[in-house]
């Protein structure tokens, strides 16, 4: 019970976004209207992803520093509820452009370099399973996946501030702009919404890395 | 050390930048600037896969074992990237003079466009040395080459097509354009770091 006083502060951060987000005050913008609700789902969504993929190069760096199988899982599940979350990114993003841009994809930079990282990840799990020797899997993998964040990370944090953007913020902060949320708004945001989610995807990950231990058990253990 | 013996692969290159060029003269004749652009860096991407894939892809186990003897793995990668960054300044550099020739000639600043195809051939050639290294582990090895190269190379292609604008006589925002070439040569640095880095991992087996 100690242990996971975590996963309650989630839950409960959770419960409230998805009903106090809904209900509470929020500034009346043009265009914007009601839709700027969905800072609490689509923003943190990619803060999920980013956290999620940092942990899993983490792990990937930790696992050719000392060949240890149990780090391969927590990189690779942890890339893969990334992946996940950043597919919802993507679909929440989607919902709100149709709605504020007037269509789906409108080949905004930030569209395309999410569209990117989620290719590249997709090209990990490819990559990972066209290796049938574990060892040899859990080594290339881990080369390409530092590799891939280290090319990755740089582009998608610099080349939305040299060009244009349809997204808030425009060339300053690409995350998001505060002239457009009110001070509780923006407090709701970075303190419940993104670190509730984040803590979410470290719960699911958990879980799977858990599950991955015990399918994994006689493999660990030589 | 280099592989300067495989003469046949380099000319087959070769004709494939000539035949593949002409092929598009034969489509497109004389496309205006902005096609002639994107025409430009996709031709150089496809040379790139076909040119530096085949550096590791062909390598036989007995050859590899061969060089495993005589020399350690950042030996071998950095005289790769040496030798593939040379194969493609020379390709490059001669599919612009073919395109030159046959699609016209829509550049205005003709030499701030070579450096930044010298540029982007270094780019290029780095970072497809490295993935063929990563790909040539596994099967399907050219299939791969493909899925993870293409993502990861598009935001350089977009950097180099965005900064190539340069040549046709577009003007930039004040310190835009060395920016950005600024951010490219960093990324081929980290890209040669991060080779010498993580190679030894892929070469022991």
């Amino acid at each position: 019970m100690k242990k996971s006083w975590w996963k309650i502060l989630c839950t409960l951060m959770l419960l409230f976004i998805t009903t106090g987000g809904m209900l509470m005050q929020v500034p009346r913008k043009k265009i914007l209207n009601e839709t700027i609700r969905n800072s609490f789902f689509h923003v943190p969504m990619w803060f999920c992803m980013m956290a999620l993929f940092i942990c899993s190069v983490i792990y990937s760096i930790k696992y050719l520093r000392n060949q240890k199988l149990i780090y391969d899982i927590y990189a690779k599940e942890y890339a893969r509820t990334g992946l996940v979350f950043g597919l919802l990114g993507l679909v929440t993003g989607s919902i709100w452009a149709t709605y504020t841009w007037g269509q789906p994809w409108s080949n905004d930079i930030k569209q395309v370099s999410a569209a990117i990282a989620l290719l590249i990840y997709a090209a990990y799990f490819v990559l990972r399973n066209s290796i049938p020797d574990l060892d040899k899997r859990a080594r290339v993998g881990a080369v390409y996946n530092i590799f891939a964040f280290a090319m990755l990370f740089p582009t998608i944090w610099i080349i939305p501030r040299l060009t244009e953007s349809l997204h808030p913020g425009g060339t300053g902060n690409p995350v998001a702009d505060p002239r457009n949320m009110d001070a509780p708004m923006a407090l709701v945001m970075w303190l419940i919404a993104i670190p509730g989610w984040i803590l979410l995807g470290f719960w699911i990950s958990s879980i799977n890395i858990r599950l991955r231990k015990i399918e994994d058990k006689n493999l660990l253990h030589v | 050390m280099l592989e300067l013996r495989q003469q046949y692969t380099f000319y087959g290159v070769l004709l494939y930048v000539a035949s593949t060029i002409f092929v598009l003269y034969l489509a497109m004749q004389q496309p205006e600037s902005t096609v002639w652009n994107g025409l430009f860096w996709m031709i150089q991407l496809f040379i790139c896969v076909n040119a530096v894939a085949k550096s590791f892809l062909q390598e036989s186990r007995g050859r590899m074992l061969y060089f495993y003897s005589i020399a350690g793995p950042v030996q071998f990668i950095v005289a790769k990237l040496i030798y593939n960054m040379l194969i493609m300044l020379v390709m490059s550099l001669l599919s612009l003079i073919l395109f030159q020739l046959l699609l016209g000639n829509p550049l205005i600043n003709f030499w701030k466009f070579v450096g930044i195809v010298c540029l982007g051939a270094m780019s290029l050639s780095f970072v497809f040395t490295m993935l063929a290294a990563i790909s040539a582990r596994a099967q399907q090895q050219a299939a791969l080459m493909a899925i993870m190269g293409f993502p990861i190379i598009i935001p350089q292609l977009m950097l180099l097509m965005r900064i190539s604008k340069a040549g046709f006589g577009e003007i930039f925002k004040e310190g835009a354009f060395s920016d950005m070439v600024l951010l490219l040569t960093g990324l081929d640095v980290l890209v040669v770091i991060l080779a010498i880095i993580l190679f030894p991992f892929l070469w022991k087996d």
